[in-house]
């Protein structure tokens, strides 16, 4: 209500000033004026003309009395942009150019980020590009204060303050050590925005197995298979055992199955068995029975 | 199809044809906030499909017909013009554009590299139609932002917007 009544005293002071001004002989047209604001202009002269108002942003034609103040109501002009005002009709044809600014408050923020999904502990994994429009979508491009948070599954936090750019702002985030869902958002002014980041376990870390006989078979069994951070690597990751024994060659792939990995083998004395998954190696050992 | 001034490293525009009646443009080195390094040939297609833009938006002010828009422009930007058309449409309105130059720069390359912001000084004249009637011609000089985002073929325009120089 008092924002309301003090902008009201502000427009008619405005129009008070304009219509002054136009007593006086001068041309008033705002230079500049926000996106979705009232605003007014005095033409000069007397009699009647025609107002046009172009650009790629919007077309207005309106007839205007000269000499006496136009008032253009909110939202008349709301895309920002470079305009030019042609007035013909009266004692001469005038052009005017003038420009509509963004809004000053964010108020829709443009938030990309990526990756959704990533391993865990990535340096600067997650990043992170950020537009910060007006209510009426120009994009503000007047430098804003911006704030990047990234909360971790465990409550940890990374933040990072940086300000907009021609508009846009970005960042760059570590993926944090454990697995689980990552909350991103992005804030400027009071607007925020949040993305959700999925981090997985890394690669299997310190991969090791043990072996046992089974009848006339070797039983092959991983211990619980963790990342280097100790996340629990997914069931169906896969485990590959070889055996290699008298020149010849065996290999066996293995989901893993509730963390660890286990299948039976030839028993061959003097066999050597080694365990891998994807590019990580793990123990080797050498049977003798 | 344009004049093309290259400045320092600035980006080459390969494949285009020049003619002297065409804007002069001119593309100044990069100067990017953002991690991702932006390739040359990228930018180079950004450009080209920028200018190619400023064609298609003559070509759909002069006939106030948007759908000559569809290829260059995207979400607020086409719909901001196009709804400048059908405003112009209604009023009886035509404006005829004349793209006279360029200086472009690109300042802002996302790292996932999906979104691209360009600022253009661009000169341009414009001629205002009431009903067939011309009102006037002025020349004018505006500083335009441009976001565009790259679609299966192009990079299109997503935001289009004008400030004072």
């Amino acid at each position: 209500m008092r924002g309301s009544r003090t902008a009201l005293f502000t427009a008619m002071a405005i129009v008070a000033g304009q219509y002054a001004m136009a007593q006086s002989g001068a041309s008033v047209f705002p230079a500049k004026l926000e996106a979705g604001s009232a605003f007014s202009a005095v033409f000069p002269g007397t009699g009647k003309a025609t107002l046009y108002i172009v650009g790629p942003e919007g077309a207005v034609k309106r007839d205007v009395e000269l000499g006496a103040s136009t008032i253009f109501p909110i939202g008349s002009l709301y895309n920002a942009g470079h305009y030019l005002a042609f007035l013909a009709g009266g004692s001469a044809n005038t052009t005017y150019e003038f420009d509509v600014v963004p809004a000053s408050k964010p108020a829709e923020l443009s938030f990309l980020a990526r990756p959704s999904r990533l391993p865990v502990d990535m340096p600067g994994g997650i990043t992170g590009a950020l537009y910060v429009f007006d209510a009426y979508h120009n994009l503000i491009t007047r430098q804003i204060p911006v704030h990047f948070e990234l909360s971790g599954p465990s409550g940890e936090k990374q933040i990072h303050d940086e300000s907009t750019r021609d508009g846009a702002a970005w960042t760059a985030m570590n993926s944090s050590p454990h697995q689980g869902v990552d909350k991103f958002s992005a804030e400027a002014g009071r607007v925020s925005s949040v993305r959700v980041i999925r981090q997985f376990p890394g690669d299997p870390c310190g991969l090791k197995m043990s072996a046992s006989p089974s009848g006339d078979m070797l039983q092959l069994v991983t211990e619980p298979v963790r990342d280097c951070n100790g996340n629990a690597v997914p069931d169906g990751t896969v485990v590959t055992f070889t055996e290699t024994y008298d020149g010849a060659e065996s290999t066996v792939d293995v989901p893993l199955k509730r963390g660890i990995a286990q299948v039976e083998m030839p028993s061959h004395s003097g066999a050597m068995i080694s365990v891998a998954s994807g590019v990580v190696l793990g123990n080797q050992i050498r049977w003798e029975r | 199809m344009w004049r093309v001034f290259a400045v320092g490293c600035a980006l080459t525009l390969g494949g285009l044809a020049y003619a002297s009646a065409q804007p002069e443009v001119r593309v100044e080195p990069l100067n990017l906030a953002g991690t991702r390094n932006l390739q040359q040939q990228t930018a180079s297609a950004a450009v080209r499909d920028y200018l190619e833009s400023w064609q298609a938006l003559t070509a759909a002010f002069a006939q106030n017909r948007a759908a000559l828009l569809d290829r260059d422009f995207v979400g607020i930007a086409r719909q901001r013009l196009g709804n400048t058309m059908q405003q112009q449409s209604e009023l009886g309105l035509r404006t005829q554009y004349r793209d006279l130059g360029h200086d472009i720069r690109v300042v802002f390359y996302s790292p996932e590299g999906l979104s691209l912001e360009l600022e253009d000084y661009v000169e341009y004249d414009i001629q205002l139609f009431d009903h067939g009637s011309s009102k006037g011609l002025q020349h004018m000089k505006a500083k335009y932002v441009v976001v565009m985002t790259p679609a299966e073929t192009r990079w299109r325009i997503r935001v289009f917007q004008a400030e004072a120089q």
